[in-house]
């Protein structure tokens, strides 16, 4: 309980931070590899969905999937 | 019927938050983003997409195939609708099928739309999705919101689901039962450096209702040297927790390489991870290819087993493989094709897409108990391959 506890405190500091203004360390235009489109998590949705349910229908493991992640109500 | 099992021990204690902790931890991440979106860059729409996919299935007596059809398109930079049709055509002789029926076909179609709007630094989304088949209906409506901050460095997204289910048995008119389920989730991605960015994901899942396959047994042993079936009798709770991490990073020479480390635990005693590592390598005439592995391990559930000593030996009772102990192992390899389509009104590039997946399925306690000649419990454990394909066109307007 007290690890949940911290953890909460944690994230509401983190939430106060609000007011500070952080300078990114990575500016906009040191992203052109970030930004090819082989660097998407899931650039192909349709595919990536068809292949979580494969897994979900076979695993007992669920949830935390990579790009837009569950939705499926599929049992 | 109560959830809970007296064996389960401490080690688990991240599968017992209950609905108000997570709201204790939802809260500041709801301040997170409304604060610090302050000092965030516009976030932008996901592109106006066409994918017109084929997939199939095929292993260990089952052979899935069918249709899936994604569109997405954006209005006036503010709004993107997308919408999904997806059909499963099932023939079923699985180890399960034959040990207790016979082979069957199925079919389920899914449907889901969803819209996402932009407004300001902020992103908000909600999606519906139903499917269907003649024993089961499935609901689930899901909203969500995600911010860009720090310059863009960090986006931070959390969402809730809620899905409702109808159960039902073919044969069986008198037999329904309905899930109720809820989902809780976490997205923070980090860009760490210019060619290195992470994300870590949490959710949470809450299932409440008839939680087992009604048609599935579990077998026992008679007392004469032989074994019978009867019933799995399943809790009708199940909350689950899992973590991932992934990464992507840029390789010098234009590929890239991911890496997805997750793990689970849930309330019926199942602990899994899997780990898998991907290959992106473009060339310059539009090809790509990629390969990845995926390794895959879990523990069994609490209330699993494959032979029981009597019948009605316990409370719960599973013998569902997929709540076995066993490990799963994948080889994938997909290439694809990039071409302009700028001589086609509306339309500026399409891809050729075929991804294979070839995964390799043991299990430690799961027996095949199609096998003759074996006393009971005797039989040799089960394992199957199973091939899975994926052939999709993808067109941007």
């Amino acid at each position: 309980m007290k690890i949940r506890l911290a953890g909460c405190v944690l994230l509401t500091m983190l939430a106060g931070c609000g007011s500070m203004e952080i300078k990114p360390w990575v500016t906009p235009y040191e992203r052109n590899n970030l930004a090819d489109p082989i660097m998407s998590f899931s650039k192909d949705p349709v595919s990536a969905g068809y292949m979580h349910h494969v897994y979900q229908a076979r695993e007992g493991a669920r949830g935390a999937e990579g790009g837009s992640g569950g939705g499926c109500g599929c049992n | 019927m109560a959830a809970t099992d007296p064996r389960r021990g401490p080690r688990r204690t991240i599968a017992r938050l209950t609905p108000t902790e997570i709201v204790l931890f939802a809260l500041p991440l709801v301040l997170i983003v409304l604060l610090w979106g302050n000092y965030s860059h516009a976030a932008i729409l996901p592109e106006d997409r066409a994918d017109i996919m084929y997939h199939g299935y095929d292993g260990g007596g089952l052979e899935v195939g069918g249709p899936s059809v994604l569109v997405r398109k954006g209005l006036e930079d503010k709004v993107s609708v997308w919408t999904n049709y997806y059909v499963d055509m099932i023939t079923s002789a699985s180890i399960d099928v034959l040990a207790t029926a016979s082979e069957y076909t199925e079919e389920r179609t899914e449907t889901s739309a969803g819209i996402d709007y932009l407004r300001d630094k902020t992103m908000m989304g909600f999606s519906y999705l139903r499917s269907k088949e003649s024993d089961y209906t499935a609901n689930a409506a899901r909203i969500g919101i995600s911010q860009d901050f720090f310059g863009d460095l960090t986006t931070l997204g959390i969402s809730y689901a809620y899905g409702w289910d109808e159960v039902r048995r073919n044969g069986d008119d008198v037999f329904e039962d309905e899930i109720q389920r809820q989902a809780f989730r976490v997205d923070l991605s980090q860009i760490m450096t210019k060619n290195l960015i992470m994300s870590v994901n949490y959710e949470s899942i809450t299932d409440e209702g008839f939680l087992n396959n009604p048609y599935r047994q579990v077998r026992f042993l008679d007392g004469a040297g032989g074994f019978n079936w009867e019933a799995e009798v399943y809790p009708r709770t199940k909350t689950s927790h899992a973590v991932a991490v992934r990464g992507m990073y840029y390789l010098p020479y234009r590929a890239a390489l991911k890496a997805e480390y997750r793990n689970y635990g849930d309330s019926w005693g199942v602990d899994a991870f899997n780990t898998e590592l991907a290959y992106i390598h473009p060339f310059d005439n539009g090809l790509t290819i990629e390969g990845r592995v995926r390794y895959y391990s879990q523990t069994s559930a609490d209330f699993y087993s494959d032979l029981f000593a009597r019948s009605q030996a316990q409370n719960f009772l599973a013998r569902d493989k997929e709540l076995a102990t066993f490990e799963t192992t994948t080889l994938g390899v997909g290439v694809s094709y990039e071409f302009s389509m700028e001589w086609m009104p509306l339309l500026t590039k399409g891809v050729v897409n075929v991804t294979a997946d070839f995964i390799s399925l043991d299990y430690e306690d799961f027996r095949d108990v199609t096998q003759s000649g074996f006393a009971p419990g005797e039989e040799p454990f089960y394992s199957f391959d199973a091939t899975v394909l994926r052939a999709f066109v993808s067109f941007w307007y």
